[in-house]
């Protein structure tokens, strides 16, 4: 017997919507008071691709930095030890409870609390010459998304089975080469999504640095267009980067996905 | 029967006890199981027999008495006139030296029958990955799936996730085996299979330590059988002899209870 596929009227409302949706925003920006000869001219001048390259690298060293702090912080949260516990704890309640912008303006105001940084006498410093503003935001950004991380990776530590951690114990695993080989691995299937979430907003937000004068993409725009007065066309050259940085990273997320979702087959009708 | 010529048991408990919380989960066990030997753990649920190997492989801590496996004490270490814990790396140490397999498989889902062999030989042994794999595909042959080698978990039946289980557990060349309940998760024509594969290894002499169900595999592959009940041992003795005459009342229960069942 054949079998007769009932239409998809759902799918195609949607479409229709959407095809609507975006022809009426083409049709605005077309018309619109929007100079796209200079937003394009200014694509790749060469302090915009400075501004870009800036942004690109702060947004991945923080991530990386509370990518590292955050592990550290979820191991942390669930070992038997009281202090380690609460540290975890102290920490991800400060740099998730206060505001972002405020916590960079303390840590480039950090000289007025501490005029001098020494290590044990082994080296000492001005606080003023240190704090630059691109190390300034690194801390700020870099201890609150390892503060948001810390929750996510614990949510996915969690997520994994016990019977894991026990079966990769009975193999004569040391605790640490089964959280690497077995239970990392497995959390990252559920960790990845939120993460690259956590990244995409990061990329976003450290256009807070430019408060502080550091030359991210959007302070770069802002330099332009204060001199040329091409406000929108100028933003748009930014929206354009910015689109572009978190489409790419998007890309890379869905192979991350793919290769941490082997094994879990996803078979079963829909 | 086992080689009664060896003098130490290669497994020694001595009156081990366990609580948690307060309630006694084992209490005062002694339980030995020679070199060769394949030992059946019986009684009903909640009796401590999942616990008493969970003691023997260090999955969990044991409060009183003390487990030897081949004349070494596990868990501590005797300096002088105390005794001392043991450090995990020296705990992961004697862990690898017995193999355990679970009553819900506990295969690695994210890696492939043959990388959940392999694993333990190459990451905890240092083993080399091309003898590791020559090693484990024997294995699966032994297990019967060679086939399977490339499939995950969540390709194969829950027979066969038990087979690599088993095959797991074996490439680290364990001197003891513990089953627990290693069939009561599967349907019952797949049950057949895995108990094949026990019997199989039991022939080959390896020392096994089962707690099961199933009462035919405990008579016929079992030399001994060892009933426990709200943590204590009842009654100990060999396999047909337990069974076909048991001594003690709660013996008596427990056998009446499954053979119903
Ligand atoms: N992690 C735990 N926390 C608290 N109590 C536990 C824990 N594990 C086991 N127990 C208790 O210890 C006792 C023995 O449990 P155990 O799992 O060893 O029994 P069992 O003989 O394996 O039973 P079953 O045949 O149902 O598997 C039970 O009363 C159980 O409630
Ligand atoms: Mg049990």
């Amino acid at each position: 017997m054949r079998i007769i596929h009932p239409v998809p009227y759902g799918r195609y409302l949607a479409v229709a919507l959407i095809l609507l949706a975006a022809g009426f925003i083409v049709k605005s920006f077309a018309e619109g008071q929007v100079d796209w000869s200079v937003t394009w001219r200014y694509l790749f001048w060469p302090n915009i691709l400075m501004g870009l390259v800036n942004t690109i690298w702060m947004s991945i060293l923080c991530m990386a930095i509370g990518i590292a702090i955050g592990l550290a912080s979820a191991l942390a949260r669930e070992s038997v030890n009281p202090v380690l516990r609460g540290a975890s704890i102290f920490y991800t309640w400060f740099f998730r409870g206060a505001p972002l912008i405020l916590q960079l303006l303390l840590w480039y105001n950090l000289a007025l609390i501490f005029p001098r940084i020494s290590l044990f006498g082994f080296y000492d410093a001005r606080t003023v010459d240190i704090i630059t503003p691109a190390v300034a935001a690194l801390l700020a950004f870099g201890l609150n998304a390892g503060a948001y991380a810390s929750e996510i990776i614990r949510a996915g530590l969690l997520g994994v089975d016990r019977g894991q951690f026990e079966a990769a114990k009975a193999i004569g695993m040391t605790n640490s080469v089964a959280l690497r080989r077995i239970v990392i691995p497995q959390a990252m299937r559920t960790v990845l999504p939120p993460l690259g979430n956590e990244f995409i907003s990061l990329i976003k937000m450290t256009s807070l640095a430019s408060i502080i004068g550091f030359s991210d993409l959007l302070r770069s725009v802002q330099n332009i267009y204060f001199i040329n007065t091409r406000i929108i066309e100028m933003l748009m050259v930014a929206t354009v980067w910015y689109l572009f940085v978190v489409t790419i990273l998007s890309i890379f997320q869905h192979r991350l996905e793919a290769r941490f979702g082997r094994g879990f087959a996803k078979g079963g009708r829909r | 029967m086992s080689d009664r010529s060896v003098p130490i048991p290669l497994v020694r408990a001595r009156g081990v006890g366990k609580s948690f919380h307060g309630s006694a989960a084992l209490t005062d066990i002694d339980i030995d199981v020679h070199q060769g030997e394949v030992v059946c753990l019986i009684g009903p649920s909640g009796s401590g027999k999942t616990t008493f190997l969970r003691c023997i492989n260090q999955l969990e801590t044991y409060d009183k008495g003390a487990i030897w496996l081949d004349g070494e004490l596990l868990g501590y270490k005797e300096t002088g006139d105390a005794l001392r814990p043991l450090s995990e790396r020296e705990i992961a140490g004697q862990r690898s030296k017995t193999g355990m397999v679970f009553q819900r498989f506990n295969l690695f889902p994210h890696l492939t029958a043959l990388q959940n062999i392999t694993e333990g030989p190459v990451r905890v042994l240092r083993q080399d990955r091309a003898r590791a794999e020559a090693s484990a595909m024997q294995l699966l042959r032994r297990v019967g799936l060679e086939e399977k080698a490339p499939a995950y978990p969540s390709e194969l039946s829950g027979g066969q996730q038990q087979r690599i289980a088993i095959a797991r557990a074996l490439a680290m060349q364990p001197q003891l085996m513990l089953f627990d309940e290693p069939t009561s998760a599967l349907d019952p024509e797949l049950v057949g299979d895995v108990l094949n594969v026990m019997r199989d290894l039991a022939g080959t002499g390896m020392t096994m330590l089962v707690v099961t169900h199933e009462m035919a595999f405990a008579r016929e592959v079992g030399d001994r059988v060892v009933v426990m009940d709200r943590g204590r041992v009842v009654e100990a003795g060999p396999a047909s002899e337990v069974m076909t005459y048991p001594k003690e009342e709660r013996t008596r229960n427990f056998l009446r209870l499954v053979s119903r069942a």
